[in-house]
């Protein structure tokens, strides 16, 4: 997510830091790529006009010229104005004192409304609340279909009528059916739509006025243009909706449309799509994403999906079998899957500070690198995955034909995992002043 | 003012045509200056050509204002229009779908794209369009990943009145390609179209797949498919180009079906698609509707890109 935009930025930044002085003439250069960057990222040419005015009018104020580190100060302020332009804090959905809380999708054409609500709904009943998908898409074809499949894999039951029943009828029905059924969120996915429809904004707009939704979320393909400000604005002159949901962000998008959007409507953005999966719907906190974006990383989401996915108990145990010597392929096949549940590779990847821009950008993580290693391991038996020096050639040939892989590959992983063992062994007879020291020395 | 007019009165800005903006600014001016120029970018940037592409045509424009001495600020306007006319010229694509000739029966499409650019919507079309040509038509419903695609596209066969080959949801989709091109030859089929899942182009294992679905099918016949259509939702910004390259790579497309040209977007960025990469737009989706399918015609694109 947003890697090109993060790897123009180090390249503007890391010249920037090399000046001992900065003259205006530096900020003004630098500046001029930033805003390149941006306009190559889709922000909408006013709003890159409007920041970089910004933070030159802040960078130049400043006392950045007398600063022993001028490059460092003017990257706070694109930094701080990065933050101010993505939202500030993070905010939330507005629950509703009494429940059922009713939220409801709108948005363009494929822009992942429904898939969204799945995940929303996934999203709630994971928090413990009692979640209902309605289908009020009654023009694309097997749209119905699909909300029900998605209800069923996210586990909260779906409103729908067949007929060609009028959406806002379906719309009051429903808050009736997810009463009696004793729900406390309802979601409502609504059809997609162009903005310049009026008949179909109009039926938006029924549907606001009858069922007075606490929460309206644009959803928005993150890989939106230009456009984004005038679809985004007629949405917003129609509806005055509350949040964006912005969708597709798991790709190389630039995302430089979440910015335009929020300059123009001044609606937060609320949630990020990034995965096809269910599960991969995260809050948006825009200090942590101005953070990406300038290439310093997010490790507060990291922790936070560590914390989750891993047991810090087993973690610990993990740790003093490797020390003892006695972690085996069982101990190693248990922690791949406490990572695989961290989320993809690759998003994962992005968060480490100074992962996010050039390191990465040629580079594909090949999700399935994991997989074949899961392979191999459950085609070792028992006595070879605790005593890994027994895997002779044949064996070695027989894991490979077992998982689907070759011999060279069977050898990487017990090259690789042998020495991962003699490393923590160093390392633990290390005290941490020496550690230190020889952390330092490959600098 | 409230927060609503405000927004009004902003889009009615932005609503107004691009041409009558450099109109605006070429008043009162009575040469082509670096302000006016400013302006014309600005304009551009609007369009999704793209940061570069603008650069390079705010390049030839200036250097054709010197050849030619022309610095009438008049002049403008038709020079951006060659300029971006010039792009599509350089190699004339055949506009829309190659009639298939019965030498080549079946005539195999394969559509493939990134998630929700419309290309089941866009394969019911071309179904309708063929078949109204009198040709036998065959969908292959190879997105076996997305919760309810084969049903949606089952819907348009239906409307299109022709046949499909479909498995179960999470089957592998190159069977399902592999078997469609069976029963497409069994059945004497003139065209068979066959949609895919969408993919974003960054997920390695994703577009192995779709290559993989390629890659049967070639094994099946050389030649085939005879057009590999990447669907490009004209809303897309500069992410577009990625998409391009990356499908390109991967399946060597033929051509680019550019999507929703019915809302406010431009889909400029096909532009630098084709400057870039040499990929030409075959179609264009201007609608909802099964008729709503139109051949590319770069004139037309070019109007409606300053209108």
């Amino acid at each position: 997510m947003f890697q090109e935009l993060t790897g123009k930025l180090e390249t503007v930044f890391k010249k920037l830091r090399g000046y001992g002085k900065l003259s205006e003439k530096n900020i003004q250069d630098s500046l001029r790529e930033v805003r390149r960057a941006l306009l190559e990222a889709d922000v909408h040419y006013k709003v890159a006009r409007q920041f970089i005015a910004r933070v030159q009018e802040k960078a130049i104020g400043q006392d950045v010229f007398k600063s022993i580190t001028p490059g460092q100060q003017v990257i706070r302020v694109v930094y701080d104005e990065l933050t101010a332009l993505l939202g500030g804090t993070a905010r939330d959905v507005h629950f509703s004192p009494v429940p059922p809380t009713l939220i409801m999708l709108v948005g363009l054409q494929g822009s992942g409304k429904t898939t969204a609500a799945g995940k929303l709904a996934r999203y709630f009943r994971q928090k413990g609340r009692k979640a209902l998908l309605v289908a009020a898409d009654i023009y694309r074809p097997a749209a119905i279909d699909q909300a029900e499949i998605l209800a069923r894999s996210a586990g909260v039951p779906c409103f729908h009528r067949r007929e060609g029943t009028d959406p806002v009828d379906i719309c009051v029905e429903a808050i009736s059916f997810g009463q009696q059924e004793g729900c406390d969120v309802i979601l409502f996915d609504t059809a997609g739509r162009l903005h310049i429809d009026d008949e179909m904004m109009n039926e938006l707009v029924r549907i606001k006025k009858k069922i007075v939704p606490h929460e309206i979320l644009l959803v928005a393909d993150g890989m939106t243009g230009q456009d984004a400000v005038n679809m985004a604005g007629q949405f917003q002159a129609h509806l005055e909706f509350d949040g964006i949901l912005l969708t597709k962000l798991d790709g190389d998008a630039r995302g430089g449309a979440a910015l335009s959007m929020l300059s123009v409507t001044g609606k937060p953005i609320k949630f990020v799509s990034v995965g096809e999966k269910l599960d991969a719907l995260e809050r948006f906190h825009p200090d942590r994403m101005a953070s990406r974006i300038l290439g310093m990383g997010d490790i507060l989401s990291l922790v936070e999906k560590a914390e989750k996915a891993i047991d810090e108990e087993r973690a610990k145990e993990f740790e003093e079998k490797l020390r003892k010597e006695s972690f085996t392929f069982e101990d190693f096949l248990e922690q791949l899957d406490q990572i695989k549940g961290m989320g993809s590779l690759e998003h994962i990847l992005g968060m480490i500070p100074g992962m996010g821009g050039n390191v990465f950008k040629n580079l594909s993580v090949d999700e399935t690198a994991f997989t074949r290693i899961e392979a191999m391991i459950r085609s070792m038996t028992r006595e070879e995955r605790w005593r890994p020096e027994i895997i002779d050639g044949s064996r070695r040939r027989r894991i490979a034909a077992g998982s689907g892989t070759t011999v060279q590959e069977v050898n990487r992983l017990l090259k690789q995992f042998s020495m991962m063992k003699k490393m923590v062994k160093n390392l633990s007879k290390m005290n941490m002043k020496q550690f230190g020291k020889s952390l330092f020395s490959f600098r | 003012m409230g927060i609503v007019e405000r927004l009004r009165e902003g889009l009615q800005q932005t609503r107004q045509n691009l041409i009558g903006r450099i109109t605006d600014a070429i008043i009162g001016r009575s040469k082509i200056d670096d302000d006016l120029m400013d302006e014309v970018e600005d304009i551009l940037l609007q369009t999704d050509v793209g940061v570069n592409m603008v650069s390079k045509i705010i390049d030839n424009i200036r250097d054709r204002i010197d050849k030619e001495s022309a610095n009438a600020p008049e002049r403008i306007v038709p020079f951006l229009k060659d300029e971006i006319r010039s792009v599509f010229m350089t190699e004339r694509a055949p506009a829309g779908p190659l009639p298939p000739s019965s030498s080549t029966r079946p005539h195999v499409i394969l559509m493939v794209g990134v998630n929700g650019t419309g290309k089941t919507t866009t394969i019911g079309k071309l179904a309708y369009r063929y078949k109204n040509q009198g040709n036998k038509v065959l969908l292959a419903a190879a997105d076996t990943f997305r919760a309810a695609a084969i049903e949606q596209l089952e819907i348009w066969a239906d409307r299109a009145d022709v046949d499909i080959v479909s498995h179960q949801m999470g089957a592998d989709p190159a069977s399902v390609a592999f078997d469609s091109f069976k029963a497409a030859r069994a059945r004497e089929v003139d065209v068979l179209i066959i949609d895919t899942a969408g993919r974003l182009q960054t997920k390695v294992n994703l577009m192995e797949e779709v290559k993989k679905i390629k890659r049967v099918l070639t094994k099946q016949q050389e030649g085939i498919p005879q057009e590999t259509l990447m669907v490009l939702d004209a809303t897309t910004g500069q992410n577009g180009i990625s998409q391009a390259k990356r499908f390109h790579e991967a399946l060597n497309l033929t051509g680019i079906v550019l999507t929703k040209l019915d809302g406010t977007a431009k889909g400029g960025i096909v532009v630098a698609i084709k400057d870039q990469l040499n990929i030409p737009v075959t179609m264009i989706g201007i609608g909802e509707n099964i008729e709503d399918l139109r051949d590319f015609d770069p004139e037309e694109f070019v109007d409606a890109l300053f209108g």
